[in-house]
């Protein structure tokens, strides 16, 4: 009988240079070298004897999670790199996984593209890598396949990441942008803005100092407590750039409902609203990185609120508002201070004011 | 949050208007017609807005928002400018945010930057010359936009400047000021104000003297006022109270930070770099005499408007436009013939829809597209469109 001998255990290949340069992009050793050693090791447990082109899912396995694929893709390009509360690859990583949860979908699988701007540090690489393994295997998802690209200094800002998701629906739920109907509560799973106000203030060109952490976590576990406590919940989104005010604008155009919150209901902390006062930013559009809008059924709306205070990521959480049978896709807000205004969909990007 | 919750009571506000509701009842033109307030600054177009306090004054008040708002009444001409200054190779073109919008005849400073200007966000003229020092192979130029609010701080930079000799950076200089033009409003034959709401802001700077005019001469009331939303209510009760009693008079109810007599620092350093042009075109407003200022000849090498060839062209705005007439109060911005239309926020035509404090654009974003009616305090709500 002829045997074949056992393919040789693979050596990952290392990095020997501090700086990422052209070369580390070209497809030869030199890129090898750099996926191994920086990727590889972060996202696989030990050395994988083959890689292949792509990734492969057994799909009678994938059934064991529910009856549907859910699918997604985001790209980040933060800067700072780093920032108060996380960096550029753990919200790559829990970006991706909370777009999947708030469909109701399990997340399993990422993608990891990176496209390297020539000159950065091997060392800050690494470190990012890490931190998108740590947050993958806190977010119980596996990074499966990646791409690595190097441009040219100045043809991207240091770096740019993209994770595309896959994650499966269990059969029964149905979550959807346009299920929200009159009377429904409005909640919201903690304090608004952290994350936006963050990156302004970790960019140092405001002259600010404010101890504001990025609010960036994994939202799936919370959302599966929210779906047993509530399990009538009609939508859930994610309430990244453009905040609520840009959420609730599309649920209420999607559901054709109006919604009318409550300012003194909306949770934002103090350091949060100082920095918008002294900018004049509105908290409503500032970007979250864990935060989502859920509306439920009236008469869920307590258990679901206890269900999301009870998890850590649900610290804060609040009934904000209610949609309502006014003017469809007509978001507006009590004022604290007594009157009634319209929160509309933001044009550009936010802008502070002159005085 | 304090220093701002204090002003923002919704408690004390039920108390005002109902003391406004009560003065209201009063007044005698108030039974004929709507008493017409102008406030004339964007800040308290903002806080208006953002209030709601529209919604809680009685029907026979009505709000005219006036031209306050510097990025507003920047004509398109002067935008050109700026577009052709910062497309200059050497030039990092530095300005506040929200000037980054405002239309050109061609461009914007943000379509500029996209297509390859070097423009940078500032939040104060001082960071413009942090960014000279660090950049001496490049001409630093900070965009000065702003009534006397603003003025201050890019006159003192200007003079930082020259104390530490730096020599690559200039001020393209757009100052205005607001007394010409609160004038030129009250010279206007289609006018129907009975009192003002006066600039916080400004007045801080030149105190409250440059006003007394609009009492002695027009026989207007005008209430200094500040922009928590308490202040802005206080300060209309203050002006319904000279209307009641009859009385013209320049009151302060921002004493807490406007000096009577302005602050001598700050307007010394004004004195010392600028000094009024001619005359300045307004967009909506057409050119109004002495309602500019330019850098001084000694402080030449520190122009921006002498340092580069500007085109200078003037731009006519828009006929469509109807800025001006929203701008003195004759009509209502949904009254404009292309409000919500051809002039939106995403494409203004008009000044107005361009930064969140105008009058136009607050109306699209806090009061929407169709005709505005708003819930009377007190009452179940009704629809807002």
């Amino acid at each position: 009988m002829n045997m074949r001998p056992p393919p040789p255990k693979r050596v990952l290949g290392r990095v020997f240079i501090p700086t990422v340069t052209l070369a580390h992009g070209g497809g030869g050793k030199a890129m090898k070298d750099l996926i191994d050693d920086v990727f590889i090791s972060a996202f696989a447990d030990g050395a994988p004897e083959v890689l292949e082109d792509q990734a492969r899912f057994d799909l009678a396995m994938l059934a064991t999670h529910g009856d549907r694929l859910a699918f997604t893709t985001d790209s980040f390009v933060v800067d700072p790199l780093f920032f108060p509360g996380g960096d550029i690859g753990k919200l790559a990583v829990y970006g991706t996984v909370n777009d999947l949860a708030v469909g109701g979908a399990k997340p399993l699988y990422l993608s990891c593209a990176v496209v390297i701007e020539e000159g950065m540090k091997v060392e800050v690489l690494r470190r990012i890598a890490l931190s998108m393994a740590q947050a993958a295997r806190e977010a119980g998802v596996t990074i499966v396949t990646g791409d690595t690209k190097v441009v040219q200094r100045g043809a991207c800002d240091k770096m740019f990441i993209t994770t595309t998701g896959i994650g499966v629906i269990r059969p029964g739920l149905e979550l959807g942008i346009d299920h929200v109907r009159p009377g429904d509560a409005i909640l919201v799973n903690g304090l608004l803005g952290d994350h936006g106000a963050a990156i302004l203030c970790a960019r140092g060109d405001m002259a600010l100092e404010a101890s504001i952490e990025s609010d960036c976590a994994a939202l799936h576990e919370l959302i599966e407590l929210l779906l047993a406590a509530a399990p009538g919940t009609r939508c859930i989104r994610d309430a990244t750039r453009g905040g609520i005010a840009t959420v609730l604008n599309e649920i209420a155009d999607a559901s054709a409902v109006s919604i009318e919150i409550d300012e003194a209901a909306t949770p934002l902390r103090d350091e949060v609203r100082g920095f918008c006062e002294i900018l004049g930013l509105d908290p409503l559009y500032l970007a979250n990185e864990g935060k989502i809008v859920i509306a439920v059924p009236a008469e869920e709306s307590e258990a679901a609120l206890a269900a999301l205070c009870a998890h850590p990521h649900g610290q804060g959480s609040a009934i904000i508002g209610h949609a309502g049978l006014g003017e469809p896709g007509r978001v507006t807000m009590q004022t604290l201070f007594g009157g009634r205004r319209i929160v509309d969909m933001l044009v550009g990007e936010q802008l502070p004011r002159i005085c | 949050m304090k220093y701002t919750d204090e002003f923002r009571d919704a408690e004390k506000a039920k108390v005002l208007i109902k003391e406004i509701d009560k003065l209201v009842a009063t007044i005698e033109i108030a039974k004929t017609r709507p008493i017409n307030i102008m406030e004339v600054c964007g800040g308290h177009t903002h806080s208006i807005f953002r209030y709601g306090l529209e919604g809680m004054l009685p029907d026979a008040i009505e709000l005219v928002h006036g031209p306050g708002c510097p990025v507003c009444v920047l004509p398109m001409g002067r935008v050109d400018d700026c577009v052709s200054i910062a497309e200059r190779p050497e030039v990092i073109f530095t300005t506040f945010g929200d000037a980054m919008r405002v239309p050109g005849s061609k461009k914007s400073l943000q379509q500029a930057k996209a297509d390859g200007a070097d423009v940078r966000m500032v939040y104060s003229p001082m960071d413009a010359l942090s960014l000279a020092r660090k950049n001496p192979d490049r001409e630093v130029v900070f965009f000065g936009l702003g009534f006397e609010t603003t003025m201050p701080s890019t006159a003192l930079t200007v003079l930082q400047a020259e104390a530490d000799g730096i020599e690559n950076f200039s001020v393209f200089c757009n100052h205005i000021t607001i007394v010409p033009t609160i004038k030129a409003i009250l010279d206007s034959p289609d006018l129907h104000l009975d009192g003002f709401l006066g600039p916080g802001h400004v007045s801080m700077v030149i105190g409250t003297a440059p006003y007394e005019f609009i009492a002695d001469f027009y026989k207007r009331p005008m209430v200094v006022a500040g922009f928590e939303p308490l202040d802005v209510l206080q300060s209309i009760w203050m002006v319904l109270k000279q209307i009641k009693d009859g009385r013209a008079e320049i009151e302060n109810q921002y004493a807490r930070i406007v000096p009577e007599a302005g602050n001598n620092a700050a307007l010394t350093a004004v004195g010392k770099v600028y000094e009024l042009r001619e005359f300045f075109e307004w967009r909506g407003l057409g050119s109004i005499d002495h309602s500019g200022v330019k850098v001084r000849d000694d402080y030449a090498r520190f122009d921006a408007e002498r340092k580069f060839a500007i085109p200078g062209v003037k731009i006519a705005d828009p006929k469509s436009c109807q800025c001006g007439e929203v701008l003195k109060g004759v009509i209502k911005p949904w009254q404009c013939k292309v409000f919500g239309t051809a002039c939106t926020p995403e494409m203004p035509l008009g000044a107005l829809m361009v930064s969140s404090e105008g009058a136009c654009a607050a109306y699209y974003q806090y009061g929407g597209v169709k005709k505005h009616t708003t819930v009377r305090s007190g009452s179940q709500p009704v629809s807002v469109s």
